[in-house]
């Protein structure tokens, strides 16, 4: 018998292979996306409005001066300590008759706010206190909010509120956009609407 | 017998490299969408705050970004070192921001205008009075949706 050279390898399906590997990482490779937290800016005002009043026990008033200090409700705070005062503050439901609040979880001190829908949270920050802080009084404070909307939503409809707003915006998920699971979530915000005020940074 | 002789090593046929362009082109297709291309190249320096409430800007097209933060060192000679704002590729004052508000908002689909984000990139050493200002801006042109980008982490390390 003639001797044979070993064929050559077929490299004709390489190619397809190449797309195949092509295709799978354009898939799979999510390109990083930016994340912070969401904020609404109050609309400006067109003509002079009289502010609503509000009685003083149903503001929450926090406090940042240009060394970076935290005050609040006239008493330093450590930035810790920050978010469990907020929820506490904002779950008081300490008002009786009309304004009394079924859900909340508080201590019904007469001191602090009424409900839910009264509290206001007062945010201000000195022109020159820093961005960092602000930023994590900030996310301390939408983070009480959050917390006791997890509460609420995991009570009424046992699963946590960010897990809903995080499906509802999620274009994966089977109830991205869904009409049913917005009305949850308007529910859930509407028991702790967040009422976050920033007052315009004063001079020093 | 000669049948199972093995044949002489001299002669080993030269491996096939017509699939290099196809692997090459694999690799250079990965790299073209992976890579993300920075729409403007920094001039401040940009280190962002920790939080740990943060949304997700999925819609990258509907995002406007404004930056801010002290001049990195190759411009710390021209532009000071108090914290600037940066539109675009270039240096700017608080009030560029309602012009570029209107340019991004003419360069957007009528429908999509509703959606628009702003975006801060704020570096963490920065004064609040800047950030305010920057909003006071955004509320004249009714730009209310504001996302303060931040990096993922406990509020905590912003203090480290």
């Amino acid at each position: 018998m003639a001797r044979r050279n070993a064929p050559e390898v077929n490299a004709g399906s390489m190619a397809d292979i190449a797309f195949l590997l092509l295709i799978f990482f354009l898939v799979t490779t999510t390109i990083e996306t930016d994340s912070g937290i969401m904020r609404m800016l109050p609309p400006l005002l067109e003509n002079e409005q009289t502010p609503p009043i509000i009685k003083d026990k149903n503001i929450f008033v926090v406090i940042v001066n240009k060394n970076n200090d935290l005050l609040v409700e006239d008493e330093r705070m450590d930035i810790k300590d920050l978010r469990l005062a907020a929820s506490k503050f904002l779950d008081n439901g300490g008002g009786v008759g009309e304004d009394r609040c079924e859900y909340c979880k508080g201590e019904k001190d007469p001191e602090s706010s009424d409900n839910p829908q009264k509290a206001v949270i007062s945010l201000k920050s000195d022109r020159e206190s820093s961005y960092e802080m602000y930023m994590a009084v900030q996310n301390e404070l939408v983070a009480a909010y959050n917390e006791l909307r997890d509460r609420e939503s995991e009570r009424i409809y046992n699963e946590s509120y960010t897990d809903m707003v995080k499906d509802y915006d999620d274009p994966r998920s089977s109830r991205y956009k869904s009409e049913k699971l917005k009305e949850k979530i308007e529910l859930i915000k509407e028991l702790y609407p967040q009422k976050l005020s920033e007052a315009e940074a004063k001079k020093s | 017998m000669s049948k199972f002789k093995k044949k002489k090593s001299g002669d080993l046929p030269a491996i096939s490299t017509a699939s290099l362009p196809d692997i090459v082109f694999m690799l250079l297709f990965f790299f073209m969408v992976a890579t993300v291309m920075r729409q403007n190249t920094l001039k401040i320096q940009n280190r962002l705050p920790f939080a740990d409430q943060v949304e997700k800007l999925t819609k990258k097209n509907l995002v406007m970004y404004i930056y801010a933060g002290k001049p990195s060192s190759r411009y710390a000679d021209q532009m000071g070192k108090t914290a600037r704002i940066q539109l675009n590729d270039k240096f700017a004052d608080i009030a560029d921001v309602r012009p570029f508000i209107l340019e991004e908002r003419a360069s957007k689909r009528e429908e999509e205008l509703d959606f628009l984000i702003t975006a801060l990139k704020v570096d963490k050493e920065t004064n609040v009075g800047l950030i305010t200002d920057i909003k006071e801006e955004l509320r004249k042109e009714n730009a209310l949706k504001v996302n303060y980008i931040s990096k993922q982490g406990s509020v905590m390390q912003n203090f480290q």
